[in-house]
């Protein structure tokens, strides 16, 4: 047993007694966010569909491995396989197409292999930059956005790093 | 418009080499092969991804979020303290804050915009340093749970999906502080300049 297996059965029923605790609709709460997880699935599937076709077009033609092989000697400096540029130059622009891409390196790779862990923690540690930057400055009406792009970048590429660092560290190579 | 872009860019980029590459068959079936390990791979994730929304919902519907909130008051009031000067502007930040950390992405987004809009009134359209710094804390990831990446996981036949948590836990934490940093760096040098 270790620390990831208790996690999930001890959150499940400590949210249930809780909920019970404060006299909630545990059931109904569940079953109504249950529904907006097959909303957010129902509007990623589209994109999905669109990204994975691209991804395994231009991995088919060897496009990828040639742009690869380009940034391989930085990226190996960094300790960073070269199979995950495609994924950190997707991140901040789409999320559906991250996913995509990611998936695709998980079932290539293997989920517990170094570049399918590093993948799924570069996943989880950044955020689809650009598309929040339009979405919040939009509606607020904003046009000089100064240093905030250049700061947001920054956020990213240090996630990107310590992705492959945090595996490393927690996995060993 | 970016995705158009990407997307018409890579078919593009694909045609050209599997033509110069002699790769053109496997480009081709590789389109349709792609297309139908979409829908495979929204399957397989979608029980996992509809569990973990279920349990965020519980989380805030038993008032989980509005703790969280309220733990976040002091921290937040340092790092934004114009902006905490407002309480509906503190309340929204608050809010925002804690959707996002359990992962509730649609419910972060309108409570951020509304912190937004209350912190760009009277600006003229040009962000604020704190308000720059509200955007750059939202284009990081700060989720405790990543639901949507643990389904991919488990989708790609992974028994121990979660597995990867502290190695998020501590990636968050280090993109987090280096965007706080720049943000506060590059406010610096404006100030000097202006």
């Amino acid at each position: 047993m270790n620390f990831s297996s208790l996690i999930i059965p001890v959150l499940l029923a400590g949210m249930a007694l809780y909920g019970m605790g404060k006299k909630v609709d545990v059931y109904g709460a569940l079953t109504h966010g249950a529904e907006e997880g097959l909303s957010v699935l129902l509007r990623i599937i589209p994109s999905l569909v669109g990204l994975l076709t691209a991804v395994s077009m231009f991995r088919a033609s060897g496009a990828l491995e040639w742009l690869a092989a380009l940034c391989a000697p930085v990226l190996d400096w960094l300790g960073i396989p070269s199979e995950l540029l495609p994924l950190m130059l997707i991140r901040p622009v789409s999320g559906s197409g991250a996913l995509a891409v990611a998936s695709d390196l998980m079932t290539t790779y293997g989920p517990d292999s170094y570049v399918g862990r590093v993948a799924s923690v570069m996943l989880g540690s950044t955020e689809t930059t650009f598309y929040t930057i339009a979405v919040y400055f939009g509606s607020a009406g904003i046009h000089r956005t100064r240093h905030t792009v250049p700061a947001a970048l920054t956020a990213d590429i240090a996630g990107f790093l310590a992705s492959a660092l945090a595996v490393r560290l927690f996995f060993g190579v | 418009m970016a995705m158009t872009w990407v997307w018409s860019g890579m078919v593009i980029i694909s045609l050209l080499f599997g033509v110069l590459t002699g790769t053109l068959d496997a480009v081709a079936s590789a389109a349709l092969e792609g297309a139908e390990s979409a829908i495979e791979l929204s399957l397989s994730m979608a029980g996992i991804l509809c569990l973990w929304s279920g349990v965020m919902e519980i989380m805030h519907v038993c008032g989980l979020s509005q703790k969280l909130a309220n733990l976040f008051h002091p921290i937040l009031r340092r790092l934004l303290p114009e902006a905490s000067r407002d309480p509906e502007t503190l309340a929204a930040v608050s809010a925002n804050v804690s959707a996002n950390l359990l992962g509730l992405g649609n419910a972060a987004t309108p409570l951020g915009i509304q912190a937004a809009r209350r912190m760009a009134q009277g600006c003229g359209g040009v962000a604020s340093n704190e308000l720059c710094l509200l955007v750059v804390l939202n284009t990081a990831s700060i989720q405790l749970l990543p639901a949507t990446v643990a389904s991919l996981r488990s989708a790609s036949g992974c028994r121990t999906p979660f597995d990867i948590l502290p190695s998020v836990w501590l990636a968050s934490i280090l993109s987090v502080a280096a965007g706080l940093v720049a943000a506060k760096l590059l406010s610096l040098r404006d100030r000097r300049r202006t």
